[in-house]
């Protein structure tokens, strides 16, 4: 129950496909999604394999909750080892794929190998068939998801798609499904890319049941209940991510240019004020707020681009209405790049969703580019001719654009920032961890994000700790390794269950675990739950370990650690890593080294 | 009192609540592919629109069917599909104008809203009340009273 026990098993070499039982004995230990995901990913593959050749695998991972009637039930994430940062992968999307998945079958798809030819995976409950992928090869997210649905004559399948990003094996490539949804981070599109796999098709009809489906329903009227009455779900319902561009603004931790500084003086041009404000030819670009499956937040924003904006006024392909604005994509299209102008930022997120690319690791690997063409290592013969200026509304379209379809100076964008800074001989200017790109918090106005940064398993992530009421109350690194470790468990658990980690907004463990109990067999406690996220996280570390990342890679660059952040309320400071990385090695039962001990692994069960 | 189903597009977010409540109704299993009411998405997500059976007066279903496996609940008004009766022949799925009556393989039977004997679990689950159970005399009254109150009958007589 709640588990489909399914688990489908794709060699992409030799064109096959096979149906096996779900290991429960991993289900009950790892949950699902997240947990159970990178159980599979390290039973399944050597983590020194190289993350863009066949021997990578790729699993698509639903949760034991996803298809279900709790809050959120949509999500499903995509692992596998990740090119962005040759460290473990994972990435999860809302929208309405990963139910659909579920709901034919499977908690997990596994990919083996690498197809010689582009193919497609089109399934539909039993029925799983590779098909070639000739006509949409060199093609968009958007291009892709329209055909398959017209080829097959079925509007019911849900697409999770790579765009042209995904094929040039741009290092941030994403997974995008239901449009505009994305398996945004670490490059899992690239993966995808180099299996020569361009999408998986699918339609169930066979539902999702639950153990105990009375006390289930009667829970889910509780949770949902709780998180409608939650203050900061109505704020995310109302006004979505962006809201944090003014608190980060106020605060002084929104990354600008480049890192240079944590404040922007173009906000107010970008924030969700603006986006529902008429601009002088009276376009308003917000149009309404829109839901993943099964949420009852409803998070999403749905914008367009003025007609008459340069981006678009000749390209009445793009005046229709697609994702919009959500904060990393306002920061990373906007502060860091030092851009205003909402309708690019706009623009530039379309190419994001319509060519599959992250917009964060995009946005801080222009930043990094744009530093340098000020500081006159890049010049415009190196730029097509492009004025590669902070604040260049028009750079960020090119760029943006350039860069999913594989052309000219994006294709040095596609490599990252990691990889850029390094080829021109200026590394101190990647801003990042291990590869991956910030998201729009500043470690020096913010430290237990940074030593949530320096630690995450995937490279630099917002997403895998939640401290901000820590990080806020206490400017210092005082007692935060504590709180890191204690919600990089939470979150992997939270992230193991199937559903979205905003609904903390109203929900505390307990609910999880309430939802958990009702629809899976066996005792959930909190204790178990959060034991298996702790488990979780340190699988995820020694997958890295074997692949060759040490402590070493637990880092934060130069900048945050001794440039003080120049304004706001961390005005003077700079990111305490030094001090804090001990601390949270020794709650964390790691040598000194940051190597998980013996006893550590024993007590998990590892 | 007799009650609808009243459909707000604009308030629909399309999270799918509704048709998973369908769904376990009616199946004891989460799973929109069985739902009765469905939920349509345009232009990226810029609309979307629940759609269900509005369980006409003369109902086309109901005079269709030849083994008179349809039914009127005299207390809702709802067409119910008697499953014992229906012998899966489809006529009703095709006399049906909106295409709200569909064949459901797993049972050989047709499926379509019944208004959940008067508790409709759809109008219960939605969020955002894009879906709510009203009045049918009245199913008109929000709207109205919306351009009733944009009525500013002084301005043409100043």
């Amino acid at each position: 129950m709640a588990w489909q026990r399914k688990v489908l098993r794709v060699d992409l070499t030799r064109g096959t496909s096979r149906v096996e039982p779900l290991n429960m004995e991993w289900a009950n230990a790892y949950i699902g999604e997240r947990g159970l995901g990178t159980k599979y990913l390290s039973e399944n593959m050597d983590p020194k394999a190289d993350a863009l050749g066949p021997d990578n695998v790729l699993i698509f991972a639903t949760g034991p909750l996803t298809g279900t009637m709790a809050s959120t039930s949509g999500r499903y994430a995509v692992l596998c080892k990740g090119p962005l940062t040759n460290a473990i992968a994972c990435s999860n999307s809302g929208g309405k794929f990963g139910a659909e998945m579920k709901f034919a079958g499977y908690d997990l798809i596994i990919l083996q190998g690498r197809s010689e030819k582009p193919v497609y995976l089109h399934i539909v409950d039993d029925e799983v068939e590779i098909l070639p992928a000739d006509a949409l090869w060199g093609k968009g997210v958007w291009f892709t998801e329209d055909w398959i649905k017209n080829h097959h004559g079925n509007p019911n399948l849900k697409v999770a798609s790579i765009g042209e990003a995904g094929e040039n094996l741009v290092r941030y490539a994403c997974v995008v499904n239901d449009l505009h949804r994305a398996a945004g981070r670490s490059g899992v599109g690239a993966v995808m890319g180099s299996k020569n796999l361009k999408a998986i098709a699918c339609h169930g009809t066979k539902g999702v049941r639950v153990d105990d489906p009375k006390r289930f329903m009667a829970v889910v009227k509780e949770t949902h209940k709780k998180l409608a009455e939650s203050g900061g779900r109505k704020e995310l319902t109302k006004v979505g991510t962006n809201a944090m561009i003014d608190v980060m603004q106020e605060w002084g931790g929104l990354p600008t240019r480049n890192f240079q500084e944590v404040q922007f003086e173009g906000t107010g041009k970008i924030n969700p004020e603006a986006a529902v404000t008429p601009n002088a030819h009276g376009h308003v670009n917000l149009i309404t707020n829109k839901a993943c499956f099964g949420c009852t937040i409803a998070c999403g924003r749905i914008a367009h681009i003025d007609k008459e904006h340069f981006t678009v006024v000749n390209r009445k392909e793009y005046w229709h209405a697609s994702g919009g604005l959500e904060y990393e994509t306002a920061y990373a299209l906007g502060p860091v790049v030092g851009v205003d102008d909402i309708d690019a930022l706009t623009f530039a997120n379309f190419m994001m969703n319509e060519h599959g690319m992250d917009p964060i690791s995009f946005g801080v690997t222009l930043a990094a580019a744009m530093e340098m063409y000020e500081m006159g290592v890049l010049t415009r013969e190196h730029t097509d001719g492009v004025e590669l200026k902070f604040g260049n509304a028009e750079a960020l379209a090119v760029m943006a654009e350039k860069t999913g379809k594989g052309e000219g100076f994006g294709k040095e964008l596609g490599m990252g920032s990691m990889r850029l800074t390094a080829k021109y001989g200026h590394p101190e200017l990647f801003m990042g961890v291990k590869g991956q790109e910030f998201a729009g918090y500043d470690s020096r106005a913010l430290q237990g994000m940074g030593l949530g940064y320096a630690t995450s398993n995937r490279g630099a992530c917002h997403l895998k700790h939640d401290v901000f009421g820590e990080d806020m109350e206490d400017i210092s690194g005082n007692n935060k390794a504590q709180p890191v470790k204690d919600s990089q468990d939470r979150v992997a658990m939270i992230d193991s269950t199937g559903l979205c980690l905003f609904t903390t907004a109203g929900w505390g463990v307990e609910d999880f675990v309430a939802q958990l109990d009702a629809a899976c067999e066996g005792s959930w406690t909190k204790e178990r739950c959060l034991e298996s996220g702790e488990r979780t996280w340190t699988l995820e570390r020694m997958f890295n370990m074997r692949a060759g990342l040490t402590g070493a890679d637990d880092s934060l660059p130069k900048r945050l650690l001794e440039d003080p952040a120049p304004s706001g309320n961390a005005k003077g400071k700079v990111a305490e890593l030094g001090k804090m990385l001990p601390e949270y090695y020794a709650v964390r039962g790691w040598t000194t080294e940051g190597m998980p001990t013996n006893e550590t692994l024993n007590r998990l069960a590892l | 009192m007799q009650k609808s189903l009243l459909i707000d597009p604009d308030k629909c977010t399309s999270c799918l609540q509704c048709e998973m409540a369908c769904s376990f109704e009616h199946e004891g299993v989460f799973n929109p592919a069985r739902s009765r009411i469905k939920i349509f998405e345009f232009e990226h997500g810029k609309r979307a629109v629940p759609y269900t059976c509005t369980q006409c007066a003369e109902a086309w279903c109901l005079h269709a069917c030849p083994v008179e496996a349809l039914v009127r609940n005299k207390t809702t008004g709802a067409v119910e599909v008697r499953d014992e009766i229906c012998v899966g022949c489809k006529v009703c799925t095709i006399a049906c104008p909106f295409g709200t009556v569909n064949y459901n393989p797993d049972s050989g039977k047709v499926i379509k809203c019944d208004l959940c004997g008067g508790d409709p679990q759809c109008a219960a689950a939605c969020p955002t009340e894009a879906i709510t159970y009203v009045d049918s005399a009245w199913t008109g009254y929000e709207r109205m009273q919306a351009w009733a109150v944009k009525t500013d009958t002084k301005a043409a007589t100043a």
